[in-house]
């Protein structure tokens, strides 16, 4: 209902939350000025940031980078939900097949996805590939984690009522366990999007510039890449803008995320 | 007038457990003795369990496809990774091939490197992050006015950070241990938060009936009631820091762990980064459960009411 | 009338000022066409319409009332928990709110038991009992300690002391709250059903245990609850609130004298008013029912 939205936003804007807010943030930028204005720091001013942002929004390889970074993030992350759900699932349900894949699982999660990188590129025959593996791998395990956690705390009242109505075992994780997971898929796919950002990032620095250059191969680009190559090229603001704009990109993903999984949980809304 | 006492149930038989932990004459050292036969009655049943072999097969079978990819059947992109055979041998020769095993010194070094710039980082973050989430969760005013600017940072990743950090900071280990402080102290202090005003408000509200002032609110009930949710906050915080570490090592850096593993890569010396990667999910699994262990130790109140089977 | 045992009452003189804590503790509350409403004035659920009470000191009062249907509201007002958005509610003659001060501070002399419990599970039993006067500055640590060991033992917890809440049941959990507030000698107890959450044998314990709370300390109680045999049981008199908005419907003078025991519940004259009971709340609970009152 549109008018229900004008006003939310109506009541957003005239409450002091929103201003005093407002006020600090205000606040920060103008400290932020005046530090790099002094020249205390060679952090440049947001004043020049802005005006690089500007210059930015209008050349096609600024996007071109949005878009890699993008497609990278997304392909991790769809793979770690297709290949994670299930097996969180099947670990809940089957006892045996938690006690043979968790230990494993748990025993390789404390390696950070970057770690990763110098191996997945010795493996995958592109760098493409080896990138959205690392993207892959650091959204999985949150991914997996939830789903867990998840179904084990379906209240079991649930089971037993399914059960004395004669529901087959399909039919209750068809109607519960499914349904009653989604929640914590929610949780983890929003952390998930979130840490294959973090990871991204690092990626297209590492492999695309990094004290270890050789690295480099035909893939490169993205916005990780496109920070670490202002840096390099010695433009700081642009340094900001990047900064900025995977901050944007991972708050985008994150809300859509959200969003979709308030749509895909109707009964979850008047908590 | 019927003599009450007798008449309500002593709280062992109330309880119906045997080892009820009620105060006794022999006091704290019997209380001991009979956590310890607890726990030795908990290993025997886990070892009775399927468990343990569940996991041995889980291994084995981990261990095993690793081992026949790359040692045995060579199947195409395995046979360029180092086989388990080779790491193992690698990793406990006296001489490697690579220069690095568990006899060099070099590798404790590189060890001792990442976990003093980890531990120094995770300090930092927690002084800071648990006051100021405790802040943000007590105090609405201070919320609404810093809580947006600090949402208005957090989605950038640590690790956009690097650049800024080296132009930020002088020297190569200052920039490192100030991206690993970032990303553990937004965990930190979101975690925190978020203990806080998850305390059920009738604990607060009963501390005001009691008498208590503000002040007294906020050290008897507050920071209690948010330890069970800070410490958990805590342990994401240390696997969050060694990400972030590892990477800012990856980049920039000498010595530590991230950078022996990006190095060996370069210089194609594959067992010993497979080596840096074990080591790697090793320290940061000991750290994170030092924490967790930690944690335990100081809620002991916690632990305690889990194993009545967290009953209200 | 009920037939109490002498109270420590003194008879009070028109003009005469409410004595504070010189001793005597009365308790005694009115509450005077209030009206509380939620959100805003048109568009908002008033809870509590015109309603006024008499909690006379040093007895029990019971309300009881479908879910929802306001009765919390009252309590949390005169704890200080929630303002009002109109009416008065005085405590022994001085007012808590009213128009100008909407909105009592909560503190000891108004203690409330929480449906759920608040003991503090991070502290032990003794340190539980102990807060109220040690934070309050009035003991010191070791004389607090004392006066709760006392008062533990005095209630047949001595055994607990050292235990942390999340051992014990919770039967002992609502008696050792009861302990807790009781040190402070407030002048009324505020129980938010509190013994919604236990099983019916322990009810019956808990009853007994706080009749006899109530007749070595004779502290003015203000007790919520839906389950009506309680409500008779406990209570001098009871108070029957109309669903949403509350009001009191009906008011019950319970003529069972003090002490009671549990062969009250077999008596003709109980049956009699559970009777006169159950066909009031009836009446209101299917209204609310109809309205959709969601359980809490």
């Amino acid at each position: 209902m549109p008018s229900f939205r004008a006003a939310h936003i109506y009541a957003l804007v005239a409450s002091t939350k929103f201003w005093r807010g407002m006020f600090a943030t205000l606040i920060f930028i103008a400290v932020w000025e005046i530090v790099s204005g002094i020249g205390l720091s060679r952090i440049p001013a947001p004043s020049a940031v802005a005006l690089t942002f500007n210059d930015m929004m209008r050349d096609p390889s600024y996007w071109f980078s949005w878009y890699l970074s993008t497609k990278r993030v997304f392909a991790g992350f769809l793979v770690a939900m297709l290949v994670g759900i299930p097996l969180g699932l099947a670990m809940a349900v089957s006892r045996t097949f938690y006690g043979i894949v968790f230990p494993v699982f748990e025993v390789l999660r404390p390696i950070p996805p970057l770690a990763w990188v110098p191996a997945a590129i010795i493996f995958w025959p592109t760098q493409e590939l080896s990138i959205d593996f690392v993207t892959f791998l650091g959204a999985f395990y949150a991914v997996v984690i939830n789903v867990i956690d998840g179904a084990q705390t379906i209240d079991v009242r649930y089971f037993q009522a399914a059960r004395s109505m004669g529901s087959s075992s399909w039919d209750i994780f068809r109607r519960i366990i499914l349904p009653g997971t989604l929640p914590s898929v929610l949780v983890g796919a929003t952390v998930g999007i979130g840490i294959a950002w973090a990871v991204v990032v690092a990626a297209e620095m590492i492999s695309g510039g990094g004290s270890a250059g050789s690295m480099g191969g035909a893939a490169g680009g993205g916005l990780g890449f496109f920070i670490w190559n202002s840096y390099v090229g010695g433009s700081y603001t642009q340094i900001v803008v990047g900064m900025i704009s995977i901050g944007i990109a991972g708050y985008i993903s994150s809300a859509l995320i959200r969003k979709a999984g308030e749509l895909a949980t109707p009964w979850l809304r008047d908590q | 007038m019927v003599n009450r006492e007798a008449s309500f149930p002593t709280p062992q038989a109330s309880m119906g457990l045997a080892d009820a932990p009620a105060a006794d004459h022999l006091g704290q050292r019997s209380e001991r003795a009979r956590r310890f036969e607890k726990t030795l009655y908990r290993i025997g049943n886990w070892v009775r369990s399927p468990r343990p072999y569940l996991m041995v097969l889980g291994f084995a079978l981990f261990l095993g496809f690793w081992y026949l990819s790359v040692e045995v059947w060579k199947l195409p992109r395995f046979s360029q990774m180092p086989g388990p055979t080779t790491v193992i041998r690698e990793w406990l020769s006296p001489d490697p091939t690579y220069g690095l095993s568990a006899y060099s010194p070099e590798y404790y070094e590189h060890i001792w490197v990442s976990l003093r710039r980890v531990s120094v980082a995770f300090i930092l973050a927690t002084f800071t992050g648990v006051p100021l989430g405790l802040y943000l969760g007590w105090s609405q005013l201070f919320k609404e006015y810093v809580f947006p600017v600090f949402e208005l940072l957090r989605p950038i990743p640590p690790l956009a950070w690097v650049p800024l950090a080296i132009i930020m900071f002088q020297g190569s280990e200052t920039p490192i241990i100030f991206l690993t402080f970032l990303a553990s102290f937004y965990a930190t202090t979101l975690n925190t938060m978020l203990g806080v005003e998850s305390i059920d408000v009738s604990f607060v509200r009963a501390a005001y009936c009691l008498g208590a002032k503000r002040r007294q609110v906020f050290w008897h009930v507050v920071v209690p009631g948010a330890m069970p949710f800070i410490f958990t906050g805590l342990q994401i915080s240390v696997g969050v820091a060694w990400f972030s570490l590892v990477a800012a090592e990856m980049v920039s850096g000498q010595y530590g762990l991230g950078y022996l593993i990006n190095t060996s890569y370069t210089m194609v010396q594959y067992p010993t980064m497979v080596i840096g990667m074990i080591t790697l999910g090793v320290v940061g699994y000991v750290t994170s459960a030092g924490v967790r262990i930690l944690g335990n130790y100081l809620m002991q109140w916690r632990a305690r009411e889990l194993a009545m089977g967290g009953d209200r | 009338m009920s037939t109490l045992p002498e109270t420590r009452q003194a008879p009070m003189m028109p003009g005469e000022p409410a004595l504070r804590r010189s001793g005597s503790r009365k308790g005694e509350i009115h509450i005077r066409n209030v009206v509380k409403i939620y959100g805003s004035e048109e568009s908002g659920v008033r809870a509590v319409d015109d309603c006024s009470l008499d909690v006379p000191a040093g007895e029990i009062t019971v309300v009881v009332g479908p879910s929802g249907c306001g009765k919390t509201t009252l309590l949390n007002a005169i704890a200080g928990f929630h303002s009002i958005t109109s009416g008065t509610i005085d405590l022994d003659g001085e007012p808590l709110c009213g128009p100008g001060r909407l909105k009592a501070d909560p503190g000891p002399d108004r203690i409330v038991v929480f449906q759920n419990g608040a003991l503090f599970p991070w502290k032990t039993i003794i340190e539980n009992v102990a807060f109220g006067p040690i934070v309050q500055g009035r003991l010191s640590r070791k004389q607090g300690y004392e006066k709760a060991r006392a008062m533990l033992a005095e209630a047949g917890l001595r055994n607990l002391e050292d235990s942390y809440p999340g051992e014990i049941s919770s039967g002992m959990r609502r008696r050792v709250e009861i302990v807790r507030a009781l040190m402070n000698e407030p002048k009324i107890l505020l129980l938010d059903e509190p013994y919604r959450a236990l099983d019916s044998l322990t009810k019956s314990v808990m009853h007994e245990a706080l009749l006899e709370t109530f007749d070595r300390n004779q502290v003015t109680i203000f007790f919520i609850t839906h389950d009506l045999e309680e409500a008779i049981f406990l209570g001098h008199r009871v108070a029957i609130m109309t669903t949403r908005p509350c009001r009191p419907k009906k008011i019950l003078t319970v003529d069972i004298p003090h002490p009671r025991d549990y062969s009250v519940l077999t008596a003709k004259r109980f049956r009699e008013y559970l009777d006169e009971t159950i066909a009031a709340v009836h009446e209101e609970a299917l209204k609310a029912f109809a309205a959709g009152e969601r359980e809490r």
